[in-house]
């Protein structure tokens, strides 16, 4: 018996009168909604992804996108999308995918946590007058010093570390050439380079025309060791072993043949058209002690000169976790939250597993603390961080910096319709055809990349100034310029954070 | 608001406590009655080598109970007797002073290279975090912190300050913004020989209180100020950092000026910001510390609170206005205001 279709998403007209018939929504909607037929403009709704390409293009803005309204009967547990997904499950018996971050109305914990500002008894700092310090550093430092003393002069004995520079504590997170196009990329690393800060590789390797931008780059090594060879691991800043992915923890990744193309086969170092998967475990990886051993086979093999990350999801204990990795010698640990984006993971895991960035943050960072040994490796937050306010609130929950993924794509135009996996991102993002990703031009992209990074990093200067801190390192684990609005006390706990008005 | 005044006898000649009183009530306008206090050093030549211990009790049951059997766990009392105390009709007594002079069994604290500081700075955190009733608020070596809620002509009064005879003098008129006015609250704030006394308003408190609690100090004076306290012992009894370099962590040159300095120094300067970032203070503040061996005074980076300094033959002062010291010695020959973050030292000579 056939189950039938599900009805369409989205609903396209067209404003016939306003229409010139200049066809650029034909041209541009990759996912077919539009086509000519004797002279005139038909639509297939059902196709539409709302990416919303067909009308940023048109010049007339002569087309009306709609939500469909739900045209079933209406039921609190038996929502559309559960109904939906049964259909389609019945149907195919398949995994559901799904690209981008977690879809589901969870509540949004940046947005009940409210920042300080000084009134009268101590002044806030005016950021056009006065130095704002943003620079960061990412990597081991020491617990204390130690000195050498001669006839009275003191000198340092300590050696620090390697470190990675950022002028902002802001960074690009890993999406892989494959995930991602060659020329989004390429956006990418140029805007990164422009704003003294560093981008990941993910786990595709490193495409050749990324190479000047090498000093900007982590390179990254996920459990499939695509592209990783010797050249690879030299060419990275800093490199980073990901166990696991916020919006996929506990499964590996799966780059379907259909991506990997010419060029990225040679980047991943894998055959022409063949899927790219990259198992859910380490299978040299099974315990802390196995970690460790990776750590620092990679520091030997490059010759202790590069900081070392370790990425992975927030998961329930994943405190516990980030201080033994905190012990295993690497240099940072990334913690990947929940809402964190992906191009392509099954729709149950993404909306259902793991803990929301705010809360692992601000637990990682407290259980380094009471060990003592936050100091040892810095911290990087990601997993849907929208806004300045998210990084701002994220370092004083206890990041040193933050990784941006979605944001950096949307300032090239994604529109977060969520179809990545399908390989058709009619704005030439999350796709290897070549004439969608000829749509993004490096240049314009990395501009507008910077501006973003350069807009968030005046934001968060100008809320330091607010609450009267002019270094970041002020700003970094200070709780007391944070409150809770309407969050229950587990959670305050959890935070270490005061109740507003507290 | 807060005022502020230190002055250190760099050939350690003792001074009494009339004229830092004088200095002090000049300030009234920068108080508001609600905590003054005074610390000096030098002051127990009879007990020099006994830490001497100040209590404030709630009552002298249970509390005093409980301090005696941590004490004596931990070492000898050698003298205890109630800090002298005279009435003052615009002073509320609400808690009662105590003295202890301690000997601390060195052989309690193992795996430290100072055992006897170690113990009295853990049996402070212990007696403030865990006895309802007592709060150890002066801990070091031959000196004494004497603070109350009351204005400084008062506070100087109900202990008779000009009883006791230093070489160096912390005083503090307090104008509290953030916490009430409430005897613990008063500065100076002081663990072993380390004695703070500030104006201002450290916005990093929550970065800098987590990093000295890390470190195993517990902050119990619910004042931002008790973490300087801690952060000059962990980083200069505990770390052994020079004292000017204590200063340079807690208000380091921003990093332009960093980046132009030359290699060895960059490199210093960086390697200390990194390692003690969490210990960077924030937010306008103006600082007095002392040690045994003397005092340094300093402010924040872009030096939002007033600090000057006053030299005249072995004295150093510094305070938060020129008349204080002016009135403090008439005869003062130098004076001038330090550059934001630039420390101050004053050391014996001796």
């Amino acid at each position: 018996m056939s189950l039938g279709s599900v009805p369409l998403k989205y609903k396209i007209s067209i404003d016939r009168d306003q229409c010139m018939k200049c066809m650029r929504c034909v041209d541009n909607c990759s996912y077919g909604v539009y086509r000519i037929e004797d002279d005139k403009i038909l639509i297939d709704s059902r196709k539409c992804t709302a990416c919303h390409r067909c009308i940023s293009m048109c010049p007339r803005d002569a087309i009306n996108l709609q939500e469909k309204p739900v045209d079933y009967r209406s039921h609190p547990l038996w929502t559309a999308e559960a109904r939906e997904d049964v259909i389609n499950q019945a149907r195919t018996g398949k995994i559901i995918l799904a690209g981008m971050g977690n879809a589901r109305d969870y509540p949004i914990i940046f947005d009940r946590l409210v920042l300080d500002a000084c009134q009268v008894t101590n002044p806030s700092i005016d950021p056009l007058r006065e130095p704002m310090e943003l620079r960061t550093y990412i990597g081991k430092k020491p617990a204390k010093l130690e000195f050498t003393k001669n006839n009275g002069d003191v000198e340092l004995k300590t050696k620090l570390a390697p470190n990675l520079k950022l002028d902002t504590p802001i960074m690009i997170g890993h999406m892989s050439y494959g995930a991602i196009s060659l020329n989004a990329q390429l956006s990418l690393a140029k805007a990164v380079a422009k704003t003294g800060t560093f981008m990941g590789t993910g786990e595709g390797g490193m495409h050749e025309s990324i190479y000047p931008y090498q000093n900007h780059t982590i390179v990254q090594i996920a459990s499939g060791r695509f592209g990783v060879d010797i050249n690879y691991l030299e060419r990275g800043a800093a490199i980073e072993i990901k166990v696991g992915q916020g919006a996929k923890p506990g499964i590996g990744g799966h780059l379907p043949g259909e991506k990997v193309c010419s060029d990225v086969s040679c980047t991943r170092m894998i055959p022409l058209g063949s899927d790219a998967i990259s198992p859910a475990p380490h299978h040299d990886i099974y315990s802390i002690e196995d970690l460790a051993q990776l750590v620092r086979s990679l520091k030997e093999a490059t010759n202790w000169e590069k900081p070392v990350f370790v990425k992975i999801a927030a998961v329930h204990n994943v405190a516990a976790i980030a201080a033994g990795i905190a012990r295993s010698d690497a240099d940072a640990v990334v913690v990947d939250g929940f809402k964190g984006g992906t191009g392509a993971a099954p729709k149950v895991f993404r909306d259902n597993v793991g803990i929301p960035i705010e809360a692992a943050i601000a637990a990682v960072d407290e259980k380094l603390n009471e060990q003592g040994i936050r100091n040892k490796v810095s911290l990087i937050a990601s997993g849907g961080i929208r806004n300045s306010a998210d990084i701002t609130k994220s370092i004083a929950l206890g990041a040193d910096a933050v990784y941006i993924g979605t944001a950096s794509l949307i300032a090239l135009g994604c529109r977060v319709c969520g179809n990545c996996y399908r390989g058709l991102c009619p704005w030439g993002i999350a796709t290897q055809k070549q004439e969608l990703v000829d749509r993004i031009d490096p240049e314009i992209g990395s501009e507008n990349v910077a501006n973003l990074i350069n807009a968030w990093t005046l934001e968060i200067s100008e809320l330091m100034g607010a609450a009267g801190l002019n270094s970041i390192e002020s700003l970094r684990g200070n709780r007391e310029r944070l409150r809770g609005y309407m969050l229950d006390q587990g959670l305050l706990d959890v935070l270490k954070i005061e109740s507003v008005g507290a | 608001m807060c005022g502020i005044i230190g002055v250190i006898d760099r050939t350690m000649s003792r001074m009494d406590g009339s004229s830092i009183k004088e200095a002090l009530s000049l300030m009234d306008e920068r108080g508001s009655g609600e905590g003054a206090g005074y610390v000096a050093y030098g002051i127990y030549p009879d007990y020099a080598d006994c830490y001497a211990i100040h209590v404030f009790f709630d009552n002298l049951l249970e509390p005093k109970t409980e301090v005696d059997c941590i004490l004596q766990k931990w070492g000898r009392i050698v003298h205890q007797e109630e800090i002298p105390t005279y009435e003052q009709p615009g002073l509320k007594k609400e808690h009662i002073p105590w003295r202890y002079f301690f000997k601390p069994y060195t052989d309690l604290m193992v795996g430290t290279t100072n055992p006897d500081d170690d113990n009295v700075k853990h049996l402070v955190m212990t007696v403030n975090s865990t006895v309802e009733g007592a709060l150890i608020f002066s801990s070091g070596i031959n000196l004494g912190v004497f603070k109350a809620s009351g204005w400084p002509e008062d506070v100087a009064n109900f202990y008779r300050i000009e009883d006791y005879k230093g070489y160096i003098w912390l005083a503090h008129n307090r104008y509290p913004t953030n916490t009430s006015g409430w005897w613990g609250g008063a500065h100076p704030f002081n663990l072993l020989d380390w004695s703070v006394v500030h104006n201002g308003e450290i916005t990093s408190y929550g970065t800098n209180r987590r990093y000295v609690e890390s470190n195993g100090y517990d902050c119990t004076m619910s004042t931002d100020t008790e973490v300087v306290a801690y952060l000059f012992d962990l980083l200069g009894r505990r770390h052994g950092l020079p004292s000017e370099t204590v200063v340079t962590a807690l208000a380091p040159p921003f990093w332009d000026v960093i980046d132009e300095m030359p290699e060895k120094k960059e490199e210093f300067l960086r390697t200390l910001r990194l390692t003690y970032g969490p210990a960077l203070m924030n937010g306008p503040f103006a600082i007095v510390v002392a040690t045994k061996d003397g005092i340094v005074g300093f402010t924040d980076r872009i030096k939002l609170r007033p600090l000057v300094v006053g030299e005249n033959g072995s004295r150093l002062y510094i305070s938060s206005e020129e008349a204080a010291i002016r009135t403090m010695d008439p005869e003062v020959e130098t004076i001038y205001m330090p550059r934001a973050g630039e420390p101050v030292i004053g050391r014996v000579t001796e």
